[in-house]
């Protein structure tokens, strides 16, 4: 399995200098090969990632002084786009889409993904929904004001540019799906030889969960929409009340995608945790089976609680305590995760390096998130934190705690191989450090303005809640130095840092066995696997 | 707690808060000190050779056992408060509550009418919800409940309140521009007081029809009839002063006669106030109603 280091030396150039039938930027966009798409879809992104940061800074610099800087229109659309930015735009193709792009064909040992041309359209379809989404803030009725949940009846009533966002959406939607339909093929076609699915790496199992939940649900988001689209268009009467619709029928239409979406999320998140914790504790992962299990049992448990978001919203008591206990299910599996990945740590030779840290993270962020998340799933509580800014709190904690640590966890771990360079360690930690440190100040300090009965998407607030707001916002700006400062540090090492050499962190799965960056076809032999893919001796 | 607890469900809610509270706590800081443990006693510093252990299907077992039953009984304790919170008992004073863009009306029994919510302290009353036109939600923190109001739909919540006092009124499901301004108040009243209140005729003072139906359809949510700017122009002086418009996107002025005001009422989108946003819905209303209208703002100069 493992290619020797002579072999590597011969190895042809880099992916980067792969001669196609394009020049210049041609050969990007056009470009077929995994790795570019990866190297492309990361980079698309985190610049909507950094928008979206931009838009969150400015709704918390308004409320520092509600109405000083920013209108009462304005602040409705910045937190409307700000969250389909960064749930349509950053979170949900987050991960799959860059990481997993680049890694789960070496990972699994292929040349690339099973439809190369669809994977390439997946990428186009992504970049037309995001330009359709950023066009619809400047044009026709002005920035879409209604959420990025969308709620009927007042989407279809408002004057905003609704209907152009959810085109957008809907692209975004079908760029899911494609990505999701040729990593399961891919899983099930392209695995080398001897890579049976209980030999590949756990990051593969949590995107090949992730990837039914794309297929299956995304589906139900894209008519959904459709149906709003429609009923603006020609007032036929789905979700409108006055035309005999049902606003109910929509949240629930919503939800049976947007809360499997929250597992498309956070699974490959918890999928790079688990690569990342065997190598840098040098030993084999603690219960391979319980955690590649445990995603299955998430993304299955995911499809049926999304009543959790509808529990005041005027459905019926029995529904509200089915969808509870359900709810309440699917914190075992993510517990058992959890268990698994702390006992990886026993007995094991620990060295705390930047993508460890991050995980670390991940777990304690998540685990507040997780337990904040029971505290809204249990059917009284709800109705006392419901639209509040606990929700927004728990979410933050989730989306960004869970999700986006997990990312940041991945970037630094996959990045010599990525780059073929080394980040400054040194300069890794203190951002970490800081972006930690403003995480909490900002986030954890909705939890408090929740219990105190602040409400979310308000653009003023009773004088109550002033002081907690003030430490939020300074909490935001802290988080966002901390992320210039981690940004600031991949793209200084891009010109600037070592060679990174071919396993700078002593890893056994197979990424790591081949050049840094690595060629264009991954591998020049297929390898032949003959056991698990975290053999320590 | 963070806020008074103003009535049996608040305290209901609260003692289940905290008891989960209490099981997660000790969770986090389980699995957060197992963790900091680890990687400060098998630091590398401290052990060379790792060993390798593949699982145990005995921990498995167990961590997967406990914490169902943990989340069983968070469940469970959730459920039985929810339970007591929802059944409303059989005595009880029914309120209706309309919510609209962006001001909240509550009917009483009796006919009686208010922007504020005023109830007897020690009985129960139940809140019959709905809207006039979006989603909204009924929120009063002080007793921990709230209940979306929904077009076309009757939804309900009901409580006891315990405690003297004013408390806020928020509405929690976002519902456009005003969404942030739409407010009220919950006064909670010694029985006595509320009985005098409630049993006192409408004030002697005949409100002009024309403010009746302001009220009542909620325009006064975003005009005033002060002078003070909200989310649309005031009423005040409107009637025949000379008005800035944007007509299809062009701007010209006109004075603001009859035919304007009723038009600005049956087609809000067609001739927009410049420097105002274009969000008025259009409120059904009849050709009585809309003289009424008139009238009333010709009174105020």
């Amino acid at each position: 399995m493992v290619m020797d280091n002579e072999a590597a030396m011969k190895a042809p150039v880099s992916f980067y200098g792969e001669e196609g039938r394009f020049k210049g930027i041609f050969s990007w966009i056009f470009s077929t090969n995994h790795k570019r798409i990866g190297i492309m879809y990361l980079v698309a992104i985190l610049t909507f990632f950094s928008i979206g940061v931009i838009l969150g800074i400015l709704m918390r610099i308004n409320l520092i002084s509600p109405g000083k800087f920013i209108s009462e229109r304005t602040y409705n659309s910045l937190f409307t786009i700000h969250g389909v930015i960064q749930i349509f735009l950053f979170i949900i193709p987050g991960i799959p889409a860059s990481l997993g792009n680049f890694f789960l064909p070496i990972l699994i040992g292929s040349r690339d993904v099973a439809f190369p041309r669809i994977n390439l359209m997946s990428w186009w379809f992504y970049m037309i929904g995001g330009a359709i989404v950023i066009l619809s803030i400047f044009t026709g009725g002005g920035a879409p004001d209604t959420g990025w949940t969308f709620y009927a009846p007042y989407s279809i009533r408002t004057t905003a540019n609704v209907s152009l966002a959810l085109v957008g959406v809907i692209f975004l939607g079908f760029s899911s799906i494609f990505t999701g339909l040729n990593f399961i093929t891919t899983i099930h076609r392209l695995r080398a030889p001897g890579m049976t699915f209980f030999r590949m790496p756990l990051f593969c199992w949590s995107l090949y969960a992730t990837a039914w939940t794309q297929v299956l649900a995304t589906p139900v988001l894209a008519i959904t929409l459709l149906l709003i689209i429609l009923e603006r268009a020609f007032a036929i009467g789905f979700f409108e009340p006055t035309l005999g619709g049902d606003p109910i029928l929509y949240e629930h239409m919503f939800w049976i995608y947007s809360h499997p979406a929250v597992y498309i999320m956070i699974l490959p998140a918890m999928g790079i945790v688990t690569e990342i914790f065997p190598v840098f504790a040098k030993r084999t992962i603690f219960g391979y089976k319980a955690i590649a299990f445990s995603s299955l049992s998430i993304a299955f448990f995911g499809y049926l609680v999304w009543g959790h978001h509808m529990f005041t919203s005027g459905m019926s008591d029995t529904a509200r305590v089915i969808f509870s206990l359900i709810t309440f299910m699917v914190a075992v599996p993510t517990g058992v995760k959890v268990f698994n990945w702390i006992a990886t740590l026993y007995k094991g030779s620990i060295q705390l390096d930047s993508p460890l840290i991050y995980s670390l993270t991940f777990i304690f962020l998540f685990s507040i998130a997780g337990l904040s998340g029971l505290i809204i799933g249990t059917l009284s509580l709800n109705l006392y934190l419901h639209g509040t800014y606990f929700i927004v709190g728990h979410f933050h904690y989730t989306m960004f705690g869970g999700a986006g640590f997990g990312f940041f966890a991945g970037l630094h771990y996959w990045y010599p191989k990525m780059t073929g360079r080394m980040y400054n360690e040194k300069t890794a930690k203190i951002a970490w450090l800081t972006i930690f440190i403003g995480f909490n100040i900002l986030y954890f300090t909705m939890f408090i303005l929740g219990l105190e009965g602040m409400p979310r998407r308000y653009f003023q607030y009773q004088p109550q809640f002033r002081t907690n707001h003030i430490i939020s916002t300074v909490g935001s700006w802290i988080l966002a130095a901390g992320l210039i400062l981690m940004f600031g540090n991949f793209i200084r090492s891009l010109f600037r840092g070592e060679k990174a050499p071919m396993n700078p962190w002593g890893g056994k799965t197979l990424e790591w066995t081949i050049p840094s960056p690595p060629p264009a076809e991954n591998f020049e032999k297929i390898p032949v696997i003959e056991h698990g893919p975290y053999k320590y001796e | 707690m963070f806020i008074p607890e103003a009535s049996n469900s608040a305290l209901k809610v609260d003692s289940t808060f905290t008891s989960i509270l209490i099981i997660e706590v000790i969770l986090l800081a389980i699995v957060t000190s197992a963790m900091v443990f680890f990687v400060v006693r098998y630091n590398i510093r401290r052990k060379q050779k790792p060993e390798n252990i593949e699982g145990s299907m005995f921990l498995e077992i167990v961590w997967t056992v406990i914490p169902t039953l943990l989340v069983l009984v968070m469940f469970y304790l959730g459920w039985k408060s929810f339970d007591i919170i929802r059944r409303v008992p059989k005595e009880v004073m029914t309120i209706g509550v309309t919510a609209r863009q962006w001001s909240w009306l509550f009917s009483y029994e009796n006919g009686k009418q208010s922007n504020v919510l005023r109830v007897p302290m020690g009985q129960p009353v139940k809140m019959l919800l709905t809207s006039a036109d979006v989603l909204h939600s009924f929120y009063i923190p002080a007793f921990r409940i709230k209940e979306d109001c929904v077009p076309r739909m009757q939804t309900y919540m009901w409580f006891t309140a315990e405690e003297e006092g004013t408390y806020d009124i928020f509405c929690t499901e976002y519902c456009g521009l005003g969404h942030s301004g739409m407010l009220s108040k919950v006064i909670v009243m010694p029985e006595k007081e509320f009985a005098a209140w409630y049993g006192r005729a409408e004030e002697k003072v005949e409100k002009p029809a024309g403010q009746k139906i302001l009220e009542e359809k909620g325009c006064l949510g975003c005009h005033t009839t002060d002078g003070t700017r909200k989310i649309g122009p005031t009423f005040k002086g409107l009637y025949g002063s000379k008005v800035t418009v944007l007509t299809n996107g062009k701007e010209r002025v006109i004075t603001a006669d009859e035919k304007y005001i009723k038009r600005s009422v049956t087609d809000p989108g067609a001739d927009i106030v410049k420097g105002y946003p274009n969000i008025m819905p259009k409120l059904p209303v009849t050709n009585e109603e809309l003289e009424q209208i008139v009238e009333y703002l010709e009174t105020l100069k």
